[in-house]
């Protein structure tokens, strides 16, 4: 079975270049050179590769399209949000996994069929469960991975807020200490008569 | 009060790192069968190259069985091999095979031919349509049936004479009293 080929080798391949013992990685670096520039050049390269992955890379094959540009469009839209399996990262469009390339055959046959886009992902939900979705579902076993940000983010807010209140409140009692009580004042006067 | 609010940061990482301990070293590819208790999906599967009979959903019921998906491509179906000759010699239960996505139609007949044939019956998969409808990421994967045809344990990976002995052929047994 072929394995996850495409982003992930891409990706093995910089680094190997980068931090590879051998090659082209080593005759770029000069004692001149900062300590940084080995992950600022990965950085680097790797935002360029992203910015290049934009463009579509198709592992659908052209056998596998169907001949209906309604139903292909419909079945690469229902693809695109299909897990592949075996390179779990990608989805069924875009990995040359064969799993994924049966996959994909299979949503078209489904489609060929007459079954509606959700009655297609509800088929592959009932065999490979919600993790077969790319974007996880809005249930009940889903609110703390929906709601969990916004609930830390509120925590955050009020933590600071109650920082800042206490911060103010004590130093408003720094400047305007409570006045003195009759019985405090006689003894700082008692106090103050025996200094001089 | 105030001093303990000083460890809140710390108390929060500590939970963090906790949910990360755990969820980095699980292993991404155990995943839960939505297969267990389940009927066996329906489908029907003509022969490989050379036999008669192919393998159906219907073959399944009446007896505990275990459907077992291999392909001559797989290694680690080379591993597990052994194991299933010998649970197939002993008829300890049997077996029933899915070909899974040969290439080329001689392989999968070639390879049990060279190796032994452990499989009561199996089905051509070619086009995965029978392992998508169990829900299989790889191979090998087990399932075990039940006398009535309900799916009620998967193992994925090889059975080796360790896990048979500990685990799968404890719950063959439980299977037989249902």
């Amino acid at each position: 079975m072929a394995d996850c080929s495409g982003a992930q080798k891409t990706l093995r391949m910089i680094f190997g270049f980068l931090y590879g013992p051998s090659g082209a990685g080593r005759s770029l670096r000069s004692p001149g050179l900062p300590q940084w520039w080995r992950p600022a050049v990965a950085g680097l390269v790797v935002a360029l590769l992203l910015a290049l992955s934009f463009s579509p890379v198709l592992a659908v094959e052209p056998s596998e399209v169907l001949d209906d540009p309604v139903l292909e469009v419909r079945a690469r839209e229902i693809s695109k949000g299909l897990r592949c399996v075996v390179c779990q990262n990608q989805s069924i469009d875009d990995s040359n996994a064969d799993l994924a390339r049966d996959m994909r055959v299979l949503v078209r046959e489904r489609l060929l069929a007459g079954d509606s886009n959700d009655q297609v992902t509800d088929y592959m939900v009932s065999r490979y469960g919600d993790f077969v979705l790319l974007n996880p579902p809005f249930k009940v076993a889903t609110y703390a991975l929906w709601f969990g940000p916004l609930l830390i983010i509120g925590l955050g807010l009020f933590v600071v807020v109650v920082f800042y209140r206490r911060r103010s409140s004590t130093s408003v009692a720094e400047t305007t200490p409570a006045a003195l009580s009759n019985e405090e004042s006689r003894r700082l006067e008692d106090l103050m008569k025996d200094e001089t | 009060m105030n001093r303990l609010m000083y460890l809140l940061p710390l108390a929060i990482f500590l939970v963090i790192a906790g949910y990360f301990a755990k969820g980095l070293t699980l292993n991404p590819r155990d995943m839960p069968s939505m297969l267990i208790d389940q009927e066996v999906p329906p489908f029907d599967l003509k022969p490989i190259k050379g036999q008669v009979r192919g393998l159906s959903s219907e073959d399944l019921k009446g007896q505990v069985t275990l459907v077992n998906i291999f392909g001559s491509w797989c290694v680690a179906c080379l591993a597990e091999h052994p194991m299933l000759m010998k649970i197939a010699e002993q008829k300890l239960v049997s077996i029933y095979g899915i070909d899974w996505r040969e290439k080329n139609p001689d392989d999968g007949p070639n390879w049990l031919a060279r190796r032994g044939d452990p499989y009561t019956l199996i089905g051509d998969d070619p086009q995965s349509k029978a392992a998508i409808a169990f829900g299989v990421t790889g191979a090998p994967e087990t399932f075990f049936v039940d006398r009535r045809g309900f799916i009620r344990y998967k193992h994925v990976g090889p059975i080796t004479p360790e896990n048979w002995e500990s685990t799968l052929w404890p719950i063959v047994q439980e299977l037989r009293k249902l």
